[in-house]
């Protein structure tokens, strides 16, 4: 294990951190909910499923929708003051394909990903929460060993 | 009225966490997967990300602990406390796979969708799978009630 300290931002890491950690505290003293993205996703995509857009007309689900206009907007409101940093994805179509199906399976049989779990359940000090983060941490450590050294 | 304030302010919360993640690099798979390569050159960013978000979320947590109530005057739902089963391992580990293969989870995923920039089509295939999969959980696999 060497650390990459080139690519290591620690200040960066920090204080986009705090403004999760801030974000999730707004939307539980605002709105009375775990800002865990897989629910806020989840629910009204059921709802959507189970009883057409009129499972969206209610305050619950529009809560949720307007949370997730504001994360897509995020990018939008970073441009007014720096360039989109832009992204690096590694796998194409297929291994999206792949990693989304077993996400999305995941989140929901695990109830949480890594804001519902790691950020909010960790904050809750909820030992459920920290079970799940360990699991999901050593898959994730283990599965970019194998792409990446395994089976190079 | 308060229905209104709530919609605002959840609108607030998506965008300050957005931010929150762009800032902390965590909208790039890149940085993420960096963290994931424990074995090979280890970025340790995303866990000072989730160090940062946790010392504020714990504050958070213990305060709405004693109020009940949010600023509107709704009650704080919070998750009553689970079982640990199968299901919370089985779908960490599912979770976690999927997470390493892509370097996405949910929230970055977004946010990379709604960049409208390059990695934007990725985001879109993974997000449309990630729908796909939790609506094959609750079809096929869901806790019979």
């Amino acid at each position: 294990m060497q650390i990459a300290w080139s690519q290591f931002t620690p200040l960066h890491a920090l204080i986009g951190g705090q403004l999760i950690g801030l974000a999730a505290a707004l939307f539980l003293l605002g709105n009375g909910r775990i800002a865990g993205i897989a629910g806020i996703v989840a629910s009204p995509w059921r709802a959507l499923r189970q009883r057409g857009w009129a499972g969206l007309s209610g305050a619950p689900e529009r809560s949720r929708l307007m949370f997730l206009a504001g994360l897509l907007l995020a990018p939008w409101a970073w441009r007014v003051f720096a360039p989109w940093p832009g992204l690096t994805v590694d796998v194409g179509p297929l291994g999206l394909v792949a990693a989304g199906l077993l996400v999305g399976v995941g989140v929901r049989m695990a109830n949480g990903c890594t804001s519902g779990h790691g950020v909010c359940g960790l904050s809750r000090l909820s030992l459920r929460s920290l079970l799940n983060v360990l699991v999901f941490m050593a898959a994730g450590f283990a599965t970019v060993w194998l792409m990446r050294h395994g089976l190079a | 009225m308060s229905a209104l304030i709530r919609h605002l302010l959840a609108l607030a919360s998506g965008l300050l966490f957005g931010l929150g993640l762009i800032v902390g690099g965590m909208s790039d798979p890149a940085k993420v997967k960096g963290f994931l390569d424990l074995f090979g050159a280890w970025d340790p960013s995303l866990a000072l990300v989730m160090g940062g978000a946790v010392a504020v979320g714990l504050i958070a947590f213990a305060r709405a602990a004693r109020r009940e109530r949010t600023w509107t005057g709704e009650a704080i739902e919070l998750p009553p406390p689970g079982r640990i089963d199968g299901r919370l391992l089985l779908g960490g580990l599912l979770f976690g796979v999927g997470w390493g293969i892509a370097g996405f989870c949910p929230g970055p995923a977004l946010v990379a969708l709604g960049a409208l920039g390059s990695g934007s089509e990725a985001a879109l295939i993974f997000v449309a799978s990630m729908l796909a999969g939790m609506w094959f959980h609750d079809r096929f696999l869901a806790r019979a009630a």
